[in-house]
């Protein structure tokens, strides 16, 4: 190597170190500040203490929007699951043109102002009579939802063999016994991957379920926000350090079906 | 028979279909035809009385400065890591990759309310800062322009290492080597060789980084305040604040305009390169 090589070589790894602490360092700072004692945020905190944790279940408005938001991301992950298979299916296997342009309009609501969507749709639901606003999140969430799943599950079903399907079925299983046997396990990691994240991306929306949250029906992150907006406590650092253990659960989960590696396929 | 190809599977994509051209395709139809028909028909009037306002302007002007800002910033910080990712192994990869995909498995809300606490008066990088000596005084940066691209780089820094990283992997080393054994010094290979072929993920991780810090509502929402405006916090406002759907109709068109148009764009722009590389 010459002392170039050396030079950019060590200056990427530098790089590299400040940017993993760059990423890092708010959601440590986040789990640092909600075990602290003191009020404002001081670091590192006086005193360690759970009184934050403790005032959670008391805090007006934070259970039932919890509640509210893994209702709507459990429902409409399985409905997208469903359905965006289904799809997938019809991609990877149909002769019929335009899949790809399909493809791209499935996966679109990803690409656009999220805040834009979430406008279009509640002027476009308003026009179609619907106004319940627990409906219209399920409806919208199923939109967010839907670019996690077809995605993975388009990629992992272009990988599956489809004459394993025949070959099953030759011997002597039915059609529905063959995809049960055969498929569903193969796409068993894609379902759950995908699935995971779909959910946490349901959980955590907020430019769209803003428009569709009405006195008695808040999902988490627009609690959060306004609770943030109230009154900015290490409370909130508290709710936030619960979601970041999820997130580390999700990618852990993730790790283990398909590899860290996979996740960080774009 | 077989039941899973040929032209009678294509019915299975029709729920799926359906359900996002009811919700999703016919809604965004309806606020494009809705912003161009007035009562005497096709119009741009809704646009031409935004545009004749000063105060949008300077509106437009924030938003494309501070997305510029922060696509900078991403980009210098992300191709840097997108190499060493490629390069690292064993330890030093699960790491890296931890730090770029946990932070995307958590909500945006959760990284804004860190930055505020990051970015206070006594807050970690006012002291870092006091301590190496950069400043003299702690200083606020909550609340700044410095402030909020920082926290907005830091959000979408994964979404410019990870295009760069999927095409950084794909280039065979022994191009390198051979480069050097035909005496090319490393900064020609480097701007003849690497730079080349990571630009289709240069110019998609920077597409991505552009159109999300464009349409950011949360992260100025919490990072600046109500006295900064951008193009997505004002359609927000206007939506939810000021009542005032005319307005925020002109600037959610402008906004899906501006996406549409950078997804487009920078498709077009990779497809170019990658014929020509």
């Amino acid at each position: 190597m010459t002392a170039i090589e050396k030079a950019s070589s060590a200056l990427i790894w530098f790089v590299a170190t400040l940017a993993v602490i760059f990423l890092l360092a708010p959601l440590a700072i986040t789990v640092a500040v909600s075990f602290g004692d003191s009020a404002v945020f001081s670091l590192p905190p006086p005193g360690w203490s759970t009184r934050w944790y403790e005032r959670l279940p008391n805090t007006r408005g934070l259970a039932a929007s919890l509640g509210t938001s893994v209702q709507i991301a459990a429902l409409s992950t399985l409905i997208s699951l469903v359905i965006g298979t289904l799809c997938a299916i019809a991609l990877v296997r149909g002769e019929f043109r335009g899949r790809e342009a399909i493809a791209t309009f499935l996966v679109s609501p990803l690409m656009l102002p999220g805040l834009v969507v979430g406008i279009a749709m509640l002027q476009g639901f308003r026009a179609m009579g619907l106004r319940d606003a627990w409906l219209s999140l399920l409806v919208a969430h199923v939109v967010i939802t839907m670019p996690y799943v077809v995605r993975t599950v388009l990629a992992s079903l272009s990988l599956f063999d489809f004459t394993l399907i025949e070959a099953a079925r030759t011997l002597g299983c039915n059609t529905a016994q063959a995809l049960r046997r055969v498929m569903v396990p193969a796409l068993a990691p894609a379902f759950l991957t995908s699935g995971m994240f779909a959910f946490l991306a349901s959980m955590d929306n907020y430019p769209i379920s803003i428009f569709f949250t009405d006195a008695w029906t808040k999902t988490l992150p627009i609690q959060m926000l306004q609770l943030v907006e109230e009154r900015p406590d290490p409370m909130i650092a508290a709710v936030s350090t619960l979601l970041i253990v999820l997130a580390i659960l999700a990618m852990i989960i993730g790790d283990r079906l398909v590899g860290l590696k996979k996740l960080a396929e774009f | 028979m077989n039941s899973m190809a040929g032209k009678r599977v294509i019915w299975l994509a029709v729920p799926a279909l359906a359900f996002l051209a009811i919700f999703y395709a016919a809604p965004l139809f309806y606020l494009l035809a809705r912003s161009f028909v007035g009562p005497s028909g096709f119009t741009f009037g809704l646009f031409s009385a935004f545009l004749a306002d000063a105060y949008n302007w300077r509106v437009i002007g924030n938003t494309l400065r501070i997305a510029m800002l922060v696509t900078l910033v991403c980009l210098v910080v992300g191709y840097p890591v997108a190499l060493a990712l490629a390069r690292a192994r064993g330890f030093a990869q699960v790491i890296l990759l931890t730090a770029i995909i946990l932070p995307l498995s958590v909500g945006v809300v959760v990284k804004a309310f860190a930055w505020q606490i990051v970015l206070r008066r006594d807050g970690a990088i006012a002291r870092l800062l006091v301590s190496t000596g950069i400043w003299d005084e702690p200083q606020r940066l909550l609340f700044t322009e410095p402030g909020l691209v920082i926290g907005a780089a830091n959000v979408f820094l994964p979404f410019m290492i990870l295009p760069i990283y999927s095409v950084v992997k794909l280039i065979d080393p022994r191009l390198w080597e051979a480069g050097a054994t035909l005496g090319a010094s490393p900064l020609y290979r480097f701007r003849k060789i690497i730079l080349p072929l990571t630009m289709p993920g240069i110019i998609s991780g920077m597409a991505f980084v552009f159109s999300m810090s464009v349409s950011m509502f949360v992260i100025p929402s919490l990072l600046m305040g109500d006295r900064f405006q951008t193009l997505a916090t004002l359609t927000g406002r206007s939506f939810l604040l000021m009542r005032n759907e005319a307005l925020g109709s002109a600037t959610a068109v402008v906004l899906l305009v501006l996406a549409v148009s950078i997804v487009v764009g920078s498709t077009w722009l990779s497809r170019r390169i990658g014929r020509s590389a």
